[in-house]
C-alpha cells in the first residue's frame, strides 16, 4: 500500500469535476442524472480513502459510503421516475424545454 | 513504481476516460456503457483499498441496479434528441470554464494540506472490515441512526418513484 493518499483525493476531484462539467453542459436531463452518478462516486472515492488511511478500526468512512450508496439509488429511481412522467406528458426530456415553472 | 500504483494510474485513467467520454458520447446508450466502465473502474479502486464489500456493492448496486435503469430509461425515452441535434448545450464554455476553475483550486487547496503525502497504515490485526462495518450500522453508539433514515429514504423513494410511474395521463 505505497500509493500516497493525495492520489485518491485528486482522482476524486478530476472525477467530481467531470461529473460537474456534466451536470452543466448536457441537454438531456438523464445526460445530467448521469453525471450526478459520477459526482456521488467521486465523493465515495474521498470516504473510502479517509477510512482507509485515517482511521481504519472505526468503520465511519464506510458507513457513510454506504449511505451515499442508498441516496444514489433512491435519487435515480425518483429521479428517472420523473423524467419517464414528463416525457409521457411533454414528449421531451430536454432539460431546456421543460420549462413550464421557468418564470 | 510498485504494482499498486501502476494498478491505481491505470485504474484512474480508465475512470477518467469513461467519465469523459460520459458526459461527451452524442448517444446516450454509449454514454451508459461508459458510465458501467468508469464504475467498475471505483470498484476496482475499492479493492485496492481493502475496502472489499465496497468494491462487492459497487458492482452490484451500481452497475447491477443503477447503470441497469439508466438504460431503460434511456430506451423509453429515444427517437428524441439522439443524434439529430446537438447534446451539448450552448453554455458549455461556462461549463468548462467553471470545471477547471474548480479543479484547479481543490487540487491547490489538497497539496497544501500538510499530510496527503502519507501512505496507508496496515490495518489493525484482527479487524474483520465487513464485520466492523456490520457492528458499526447497527451499533447505536455508532452509525444506527443513518442506517435508519436511509431504509426510511428508501422507502419513501420507492413510494415515489410507483406513484409517479402511475399518474394517469391526462
Amino acid at each position: 500500500m505505497s500509493i500516497p493518499l493525495s492520489w485518491y483525493l485528486l482522482l476524486s476531484v478530476a472525477l467530481f469535476c467531470v461529473g460537474l462539467f456534466g451536470v452543466l453542459s448536457r441537454r438531456n436531463a438523464i445526460a445530467i442524472l448521469l453525471s450526478v452518478e459520477l459526482m456521488l462516486n467521486a465523493v465515495n472515492i474521498n470516504l473510502v480513502a479517509f477510512w482507509r488511511y485515517l482511521d481504519p478500526a472505526r468503520m465511519a468512512g464506510q458507513a457513510f459510503a454506504v449511505i451515499v450508496f442508498a441516496v444514489a439509488a433512491a435519487e435515480v429511481a425518483v429521479g428517472l421516475a420523473l423524467i419517464i412522467a414528463v416525457y409521457r406528458r411533454r414528449k421531451t426530456v430536454v432539460a431546456d424545454e421543460i420549462d413550464l415553472m421557468k418564470w | 513504481m510498485t504494482g499498486a500504483q501502476i494498478l491505481f494510474l491505470v485504474c484512474a485513467g480508465l475512470i477518467l476516460g469513461s467519465a469523459v467520454m460520459v458526459v461527451t458520447a452524442r448517444n446516450l446508450m454509449h454514454a451508459a456503457f461508459w458510465l458501467i466502465a468508469a464504475l467498475f473502474g471505483v470498484a476496482v479502486v475499492y479493492a485496492i483499498l481493502q475496502a472489499g464489500f465496497m468494491a462487492m456493492i459497487q458492482v452490484v448496486i451500481y452497475i447491477g441496479a443503477i447503470a441497469i435503469m439508466f438504460i431503460f430509461a434511456d430506451m423509453l425515452t429515444r427517437r428524441d434528441v439522439r443524434e439529430s441535434r446537438a447534446q451539448i448545450g450552448r453554455n458549455w464554455p461556462v461549463a468548462v470554464l467553471l470545471g477547471l476553475l474548480i479543479l484547479a483550486g481543490l487540487t491547490a487547496l489538497i497539496l497544501a494540506q500538510p499530510g496527503v503525502g502519507r501512505v496507508a497504515p496496515a490495518l489493525p490485526s484482527g479487524l474483520d472490515p465487513v464485520a466492523a462495518l456490520g457492528k458499526a450500522l447497527v451499533s447505536p453508539d455508532a452509525y444506527v441512526l443513518p442506517f435508519e433514515v436511509a431504509s426510511v429514504l428508501l422507502l419513501s423513494a420507492l413510494v415515489g418513484a410507483v406513484y409517479l410511474a402511475f399518474l394517469k395521463k391526462q
